[in-house]
């Protein structure tokens, strides 16, 4: 397979991905932001969902307050925003275009109907037809109906080959960088610091992280009791069993390398470097994780994620 | 605006819109009628998909039906809440000492203060748990208080659902559909949220688990089936809670211990948190004929291996002759005076009561002592004379089964009927939650509302609607009044 190919399967998936969890983000703030203010901490809602999408800095770049209605327009149809959901869908396009022929009919399709929607979506926003809160919640709804669409077609139609290795790869890089991101954000309201329950402040931003990955319902089947913020770092850290987990995330990202490595006979930095990550977090337990300190934990994943990222690139797609 | 004779939850007595409104009145002025109907239709296809759908007894065409919801939120001040508030914990307080009392030493018996018949004639009165204590003295762990309003401040209880209270999936399932349809109505305000209802649950049925119970007590869902009315709410409920939905054949008793069929074999079940019936719940103690119940539940509860929810005989609380001496009981075990006021009551079984009620039928509302869902009732002003006549014939032949309230004046909230608003008559029921750790109840409810014109009905059984009901801080007005 070409390199290009690879690389644009590569980032098309995570395009789409962070489209996906940028909708989310939107719409767990919304909510908090609209909680009285004696169920919530002292604000800063905007500036946080800023900051779990990796946009603050250039956010601040060209607003100088994050209203809800600044953070809004700057997270989804801001074109000089490079992550604006409508810049992912816009590149996800894009690199599409470039590979036709490397998609399944029904991929490409849901990425260039998902396109084309959006842009009358611009026009009718443009024409002031489509504005306000009113218009916010059915187009975030659309951009998830788009990623779970592509995510689908991807998972029905590929052949599993490379091709579909690499729009795994992509798709886990990405989502495991998203949650590790969001507990980043969140960590200070992650510690295991107090015992109460249902009284506590922070309930409303546990139960919005737990929405933002849609695991209400999941945290209660897994653990079966009220929402404690160790068990909700337990989640997304450490249970294979939760689909946007960082171990399901490495679970996955090792499984596709390995894949790679073997149809291409040849293991390389990269493989290495995921399985020691897998392994870091196999042997981890909660307890290690608050003595290390999550947020520690949490920055050094970060780290280490991105750097998988431009193993991969060295080893496969810039050659 | 013209004056009212009902007190309306948005304008008053018609002379000018409550602060409280302000946000719903404007959104209501720039939002034309078709927009409204489309947002009406985009709700009921939620709800569809969602599934949120109720069987009625008896209907034989359309046995899936939705529960009319209104677009046109209910507002509650914060103020007004927090005075509710205490006069609901007080009541549910009240309501489970009078249990643990009636079951035990009968203490408000030999007071004098209840006529003992009243207990002992009572079809929900359940002589095998006399003598018998539940863990932490809680019985009514979850209780529907129903509330109306006459007018500023003032709000009655109208009934007390202690047995198996429904609508909970609504005032939650409400919430969401209004958050995603009305992001524009929702930015005017700060509602409480009323999503952590779930966990306060979840945390009320764990903290009342048998002391027998090992590690991480198991909780589970009974329900009667899918043919249920209320069974999507069960279903809504279980999936919340993380807890298994498992009907009577999924449980068996083997030396008086529960356990749940399981693909890894029995599994110890530790509180049934039970939305079937108490005549129903096993066939060796009540109905024989129970296919809905698990056979020697009974005994399993005498010896203090699983807990149920709500405690078997609480439907002796929820009564409606026994409501009409709520204030009374509130008194007896609380010292206090109830915060909360009763709608006057006339009890059948007194001979002067029975006396004006027989002369005033066409006045009052009449209802059976322990009937429930707006079956069996007359509504006086609203009967025929045949109805009266045949109603009247019942009334005759136990005057004791009977009690009779005033046509309340019911406050009216606006409502999107048809193609138009309109003033409908509404209810509120707050759930109460209560644990080991005492009464707790999530600022919102359930708010019931008559969709017909003039009616009082608020029953979903008889054609009732919900409304979405929203607590807010009083910052939101500047209400003098």
């Amino acid at each position: 397979m070409l390199a290009r190919t690879a690389e644009n399967l590569y980032w098309l998936a995570r395009y789409i991905e962070r489209a996906d969890f940028t909708a989310r983000i939107i719409e767990v703030t919304a909510r908090l932001a609209a909680l009285p203010q004696n169920y919530r901490r002292s604000g800063g809602e905007w500036e946080s969902a800023l900051a779990a999408v990796g946009a603050l800095n250039s956010f601040k770049a060209s607003f100088s307050e994050a209203t809800e209605s600044n953070v809004v327009f700057f997270l989804t149809f801001d074109e000089a925003n490079p992550s604006s959901i409508r810049r992912c869908l816009e590149q996800a396009r894009i690199n599409a275009r470039t590979i036709r022929t490397a998609l399944t009919a029904e991929m490409w399709q849901s990425i260039n109907a998902g396109w084309l929607e959006l842009k009358a979506m611009e026009e009718k926003r443009r024409g002031g037809e489509y504005s306000g809160a009113d218009s916010i919640q059915p187009f975030l709804e659309f951009v998830k109906a788009v990623s779970l669409d592509f995510d689908g077609s991807s998972y029905r139609t590929m052949l599993r080959n490379d091709a579909y290795w690499f729009n795994r790869i992509g798709l886990y890089c990405e989502r495991a960088d998203n949650t590790a991101r969001l507990m980043d954000v969140k960590y200070n309201v992650l510690l295991p610091k107090t015992e109460e329950v249902g009284g506590s402040l922070d309930y409303f931003q546990w139960t919005a992280i737990l929405r933002a990955v849609s695991a209400q319902t999941a945290y209660h089947w897994v653990y079966r009791e009220s929402v404690k913020p160790w068990l909700i770092a337990d989640l997304l850290i450490l249970r294979k069993e939760m689909p946007r987990s960082l171990a399901y995330c490495y679970d996955g990202l090792t499984r596709f390398l390995d894949s790679l490595g073997k149809a291409y006979g040849k293991q390389g930095l990269a493989q290495r470097h995921a399985r020691n990550i897998l392994r870091r977090i196999d042997s981890a337990s909660m307890e290690s994780i608050f003595q290390q300190g999550l947020h520690e934990f949490v920055t050094k994943f970060i780290e280490d994620n991105n750097r998988l990222g431009a193993l991969i690139a060295e080893q496969y797609l810039h050659h | 605006m013209s004056k009212t004779r009902f007190f309306d939850e948005m304008n008053g007595y018609g002379e000018t819109t409550r602060a409280l409104y302000a946000g719903v009145a404007d959104w209501l002025k720039k939002t034309p009628a078709d927009i409204l109907a489309t947002r009406r239709a985009q709700a009921e296809l939620m709800f569809r998909r969602i599934g949120i759908t109720f069987a009625v007894y008896g209907g034989n065409d359309d046995t899936e039906r939705l529960i009319p919801f209104d677009i046109i939120p209910r507002i509650v001040s914060q103020s007004e809440w927090s005075a509710l508030e205490i006069g609901l914990v007080q009541r549910v307080n009240a309501l489970n000492m009078f249990l643990s009392d009636i079951y035990g030493a009968r203490e408000i018996l030999k007071a004098g203060v209840l006529p003992p018949d009243i207990i002992y004639r009572n079809a929900y009165f359940r002589p095998e748990m006399a003598g018998r204590r539940v863990p932490h003295d809680v019985w009514v762990h979850i209780a529907g208080i129903d509330l109306v309003r006459t007018g500023e401040g003032e709000f009655f209880v109208l009934e007390d659902n202690a047995r198996t209270p429904s609508g909970v999936s609504y005032m939650l399932e409400n919430r969401e559909v209004m958050m995603r349809l009305m992001p524009d109505l929702f930015s005017a305000y700060r509602i409480a949220p009323v999503d952590n209802y779930a966990d306060a649950l979840l945390a009320a049925l764990r903290s009342v688990a048998p002391t027998a119970a090992r590690g991480e007590p198991t909780v589970v869902l009974l329900t009667p089936g899918q043919y249920n009315s209320a069974y999507y709410e069960h279903s809504f409920l279980a999936d919340r809670l993380g807890i298994e939905l498992v009907e009577g054949h999924d449980l068996s008793v083997r030396e008086e211990v529960v356990y749940m069929k399981t693909t890894q074999g029995p599994k110890r079940v530790d509180v049934i948190y039970r939305r079937v019936d108490d005549d129903w719940i096993d066939p060796l103690s009540f109905n024989p004929d129970s296919a809905l119940g698990v056979p020697g539940l009974m005994n399993a509860y005498y010896a203090g291996n699983v807990t149920i929810t709500n405690a078997v005989g609480t439907g002796v609380a929820d009564d409606k002759a026994i409501y009409s001496y709520m204030p009374e009981i509130v008194k007896f075990y609380t010292g206090q005076e109830a915060k909360l006021g009763n709608v006057q009551t006339w009890r059948c079984r007194e001979p002067d009561a029975y006396k004006y009620v027989r002369e005033h039928l066409d006045e009052l509302v009449v209802k059976e002592v322990n009937g429930s869902g707006g079956y069996g009732m007359l509504v006086g002003p609203h009967a025929t004379r045949a109805d009266i006549d045949e109603f009247a014939k019942r009334l005759d032949a136990d005057p004791a089964n009977y009690i009779a309230q005033p046509t309340l004046a019911l406050s009216t909230c606006p409502a999107f009927v048809d193609d138009s608003i309109a003033p409908r008559h509404v209810d509120l029921r707050p759930f109460v939650l209560t644990g080991a750790n005492g009464v707790h109840v999530v600022p919102g409810g359930l708010t019931r509302v008559a969709m017909r014109a003039g009616s009082l009905v608020v029953n979903s059984s008889q054609g009732g609607g919900t409304k979405d009901t929203w607590i807010i801080e009083d910052t939101n007005s500047n209400e003098g009044a």
